[in-house]
């Protein structure tokens, strides 16, 4: 077995006993990185600022001094989480040359936890996109079937956890980015609850619905990872002063009298039969180790993805309107006066689908459409946050299919942004709610695709998803 | 029928806080450009905004001064716009739920008085700063989230006097609280005025926007022409477009910037990045508690010591006339006598000096000794102004040392007086006869020959009364 092949919490443990050393591990990854470069995982990679900070760890760990709670994990950050010196591109052609200022507090917890960040994963630009082919430096592959998507738009971040590059990576999830990529590519991933994790450094697409969350090769490692990166922050005000449990100790309790929501509009008729099959096989399963499996009611569950494109444009036009060439980034190199600067740099540096985000956005929030649109979205928003609190009135976690289908191919929805959109159908309502959801491996098609499952729970309680998740995985362990 | 004017004013005031309103870097007037910066006011990529608490309070102590409601929620809305001086291409203010609601002033001109309501005060930041070179523009955030507040009043004012009454009372009003320093010169205080005009008993006209008003002066000329020009322009049968337009100063016009039609539309929308502001009941009354004497109460008090109502007006114009006043009582306890000082002698250094620059520089206690002295009959008014200059130019002068230096000590030796007075009476038979035929004029002249041969010391009262009893 070679050291990539460990889970981060085995890895930490041999990194503890000193059976491996960070050099060591860090090396194993930029291996593995050159080996697997064809998936186009990553934007920029930090090998020699990674093996110095390796090493720094390596001679405390030897010296016996005390190391952080990740001291020595080589990890990668999704490319639009700043880390000072570094690039931070967004997958953007406007952003291409810009190096970080500062540092996002969610990097600076890890790194101040000893992790040790060896590159930037490739994105959808700006976060915008279920398949990571909307990225100015080419589609990311899926490392299951080279000739599929990995999903997005944190695929860099998914791809590369699955690929063994790293142990584990950070995302973020605005509409379904952590997870459905974490469905496609078969790992774990969680969008925690909304204002769990700081969004301070994290380069904005939609700032009421954007959450920062780990990827990783298993529930445990997620749960370590989200350890370290949450909690209030005073540079975010929108992080919550709620209590950060050790999202680990519940792991190993089971499932027996938990009670487990199913809610029928999850199961339409999109879902394919393979992906319906399974998920119900999985439910089965919890019923079988002793959870209570009930039937509740999301009646407004449709019109999320609606809510979802007006509220996510409004604001997403709004944060992308400092991309004007006149600070940084991207500047015309041709232009008449300022009007045609900002009209130049920004035809320029945006891909199609920001534009069409960005001209979606201004169009909600004008003058006299504002009513029809932003504010009944907000309206409609409260609506579905209301149906989920109640059906959390009568179960712990709720159980869906991460995604209609299995991943797609490469080009197959490129030309459909409507296609391309239904994609996120199951998870934009979680993001639109603001409770937290981890999408995990829960079996594979007949070509062997993964089919990912999501667990749900009211607002911050991660802690039973992880242990709702982590007794199936420890119960498949070998299947995987 | 008669026209009538009618005039709205928004106010832009930059509180005095010590860091800006979403980040932490320092809210100071001309230092070099761009240090006073951070991912945040630079609008970086992730960067994310802190509501600054004190900001919230001293909006909120300018509109308890003012009699607004403070609503207990409210929320920041972003104002988009592309402008360079704009880091983020939006805004961060207040637009539907603002943070005061209503209250008002009273001003007076020509003796009548009239209340001016308030619209609302809200919350907001300023932009950066444009400098323009010979080789291209170039921008200075340094400015670039000061906490700013915006007062916009209700339309009704009818004058340009009106108008500046208004602007000047609100001025004062905002130096008292102590919430911003008000220097026109710097731009921490900024007006826009809202005009249009009807006929009597009509509705309401079109209005126009008047911007770049950059002095009390300013407004008042530009309301004055904007006003002449609309009635102008409707009794010759054209119509008022609704526009905003740019008072130049030198040519004293106004200048139409942009109509209604191409004017921006902002997109407000609540920021996700900041939650709703609350404010409890019982803050608000803790920033009550911090609120300053504010001019009436002070008018009040200074009256019960025996200041005329007009005079107790004058010098509780200002803060910083009535905290001197107080300073100087401090030292010297006699209102009348340091009122009418400083309303006649300090209010004439002030008025010589630009606007912005009207800063009393004494030490209140030296100014207590000057007149201290002047009251005791030590020094006559001739060497009271002359030390008063000098303790202007220079605040560490000593008024004991002047009167010694200068040689001002007034001649109060009643004999030594006698005998200059007893020669000029001699030397001045006609003048003593006019005296005496009761032309009181004529002491005048004994004063000024008794003053010409003491070298201006003589005391004028022991003069008047020495005069007398030689002639008796």
């Amino acid at each position: 077995m070679k050291y990539i092949d460990y889970s981060l919490s085995e890895i930490l443990d041999l990194l503890n006993s000193k059976k491996v050393t960070a050099v060591e591990l860090v090396n194993s990854c930029f291996e593995q990185i050159e080996a697997t470069a064809d998936l186009n995982a990553l934007n920029s990679t930090y090998k020699e600022m990674a093996l110095a900070r390796a090493k720094e760890i390596d001679e405390a760990r030897t010296r016996g001094e005390k190391v952080g709670a990740l001291a020595g994990v080589p990890i990668v950050l999704k490319d639009n989480i700043n880390f000072l010196g570094t690039k931070t591109s967004c997958a953007s052609k406007f952003l291409e040359n810009f190096v970080s200022p500062y540092t996002a507090t969610c990097a600076k917890k890890l790194y101040d936890a000893g992790a040790i960040i060896i590159g930037k994963a490739n994105m959808d630009e700006f976060a915008m996109g279920s398949s990571n082919e909307n990225s100015a430096f080419g589609a990311v592959k899926n490392p299951v079937d080279n000739t599929c998507v990995p999903g997005g738009s944190s695929g860099g971040s998914a791809c590369s956890v699955a690929a063994k590059q790293c142990f584990a990576a950070l995302g973020t999830d605005t509409g379904g980015s952590i997870r459905e990529p974490s469905s496609f590519c078969g790992v774990v991933g969680i969008k925690p609850t909304y204002g769990r994790v700081s969004r301070y450094g994290v380069v904005a697409f939609a700032s009421s619905l954007d959450q920062v969350g780990p990827l990783t090769r298993t529930v445990r490692d997620n749960a370590t990872m989200l350890n370290i990166i949450s909690g209030k922050d005073e540079a975010d005000m929108t992080t919550s002063n709620t209590a950060v449990p050790d999202f680990t100790a519940n792991l190993d309790k089971g499932v027996k009298g938990i009670k487990i929501g199913v809610a029928k509009q999850f199961f339409t008729d999109q879902l394919s039969s393979e992906v319906s099959t399974t998920l119900k096989n999985a439910i089965e399963w919890y019923r079988q180790a002793g959870a209570e499996i009930v039937e509740v009611d999301l009646p407004s569950l449709d019109t999320a993805l609606a809510v979802y494109y007006v509220i996510s444009s409004a604001e997403a036009a709004s944060n992308l309107a400092r991309f004007d060439g006149v600070k940084y980034g991207r500047r015309a190199p041709v232009y008449k006066d300022v009007v045609d600067l900002y009209f130049k740099s920004r035809t320029q540096g945006f891909g199609a689908e920001v534009k069409r985000r960005i001209m979606l956005g201004n169009y909600v929030l004008s003058s006299g459409y504002y009513d029809a649109f932003y504010r009944k979205a907000k309206r409609v928003q409260k609506v579905i946050r209301n149906e989920f609190n109640k059906a959390f009135e009568s179960c712990d976690v709720l159980i869906s299919p991460t995604t209609a289908t299995t991943a797609f191919k490469l080009g197959e929805k490129s030309n459909d942004c409507v296609a391309m959109y239904l994609t996120d159908i199951f998870t934009v309502p979680i993001n639109i709610a603001g409770v937290p959801a981890l999408s995990m491996p829960c079996g594979k098609d007949s070509k062997g695709l993964p089919i990912g499952m999501q667990i749900i729970a009211k607002h911050f309680n991660e802690a039973t998803i992880y242990q709702v998740a982590n007794a199936f995985e420890t119960a498949h362990k070998e299947e995987k | 029928m008669s026209w009538k004017t009618v005039i709205g004013l928004e106010v832009h005031s930059e509180l005095n806080t010590n860091t800006k309103c979403f980040c932490g870097c320092k809210n100071e007037f001309g230092d070099k450009p761009n240090t006073n910066c951070c991912p945040v006011c630079t609008a970086m990529p992730g960067a994310l905004p802190v509501l600054n608490r004190d900001a919230v309070e001293r909006a909120i102590l300018m509109g308890l001064a003012v009699g607004c409601k403070i609503n207990n929620y409210s929320v920041f809305e972003r104002k988009n716009y592309f402008y360079p001086d704009l880091s983020k291409a939006y805004q961060i203010s207040q637009l539907e739920y603002p943070l005061c609601l209503g209250g008002g002033l009273e001003i007076e001109v020509d003796g009548v008085k009239k209340f001016i309501r308030l619209d609302r005060i809200h919350l907001e930041e300023d932009a950066g700063k444009l400098i323009h070179t010979p080789h291209g523009t170039l921008v200075d955030y340094n400015r670039g989230g000061v906490p700013l507040i915006e007062i916009v009043s209700k339309p009704d004012m009818n004058s340009a006097e009106e108008a500046v009454a208004y602007l000047e009372k609100l001025r004062s009003t905002l130096l008292y609280v102590g919430v911003s320093d008000c220097k026109m010169q710097e731009g921490s205080i900024r007006f826009d005025v809202n005009i249009s005009v009807n006929r009597e008993g009509e509705p309401l006209g079109t209005r126009t926007e008047l911007k770049n008003l950059n002095s009390f002066k300013a407004v008042m000329r530009a309301i004055k022409y904007e006003s002449t020009r609309q009635i102008e322009e409707l009794e010759a049968g054209r119509p008022i477009i609704q526009e905003t337009r740019r008072w130049d100063d030198e040519k004293g016009k106004t200048y139409a910037m942009r109509s209604k039609e191409d004017s921006q539309d902002y997109r407000y929308f609540p920021d996700p990045d900041l939650i709703p502001l609350n404010v409890t009941n019982e803050y608000i009354d803790s920033i009550r508690a911090k609120l300053p004497k504010l001019a009436p109460q002070r008018k009040k008090e200074y009256m019960e010591m025996g200041l005329t109502e007009q005079d107790a007006t004058l010098i509780t114009n200002e803060r910083e006339y009535a905290d001197f006043f107080e300073k100087v009582l401090s030292y010297f306890n006699e209102p009348k006598f340091v009122c009418n000082w400083i309303t006649a002698e300090v209010f004439k250094k002030l008025n010589a000096l630009e606007e912005d620059d009207r800063k009393i520089n004494l030490n209140p206690e030296s100014l207590a000794q000057m007149l201290k002295l002047y009251k005791d009959g030590e020094i006559n008014q001739a060497g009271a102004r002359k030390i008063f200059d000098i303790l202007w130019e220079n605040g560490d002068a000593d008024p004991n040392e002047l009167v010694e230096k200068l040689g001002l000590k007034q001649m109060n030796d009643t004999g030594a007086l006698r005998a200059v007075l007893e020669k000029i009476v001699n030397d001045n038979p006609k003048a003593v006869a006019e005296l005496k035929g009761g032309n009181e004029k004529t002491m005048a002249f004994f004063v000024g020959q008794a003053m010409k041969a003491t070298q201006g010391k003589a005391n004028p009262k022991l003069v008047n009364e020495i005069v007398r009893e030689l002639i008796k």
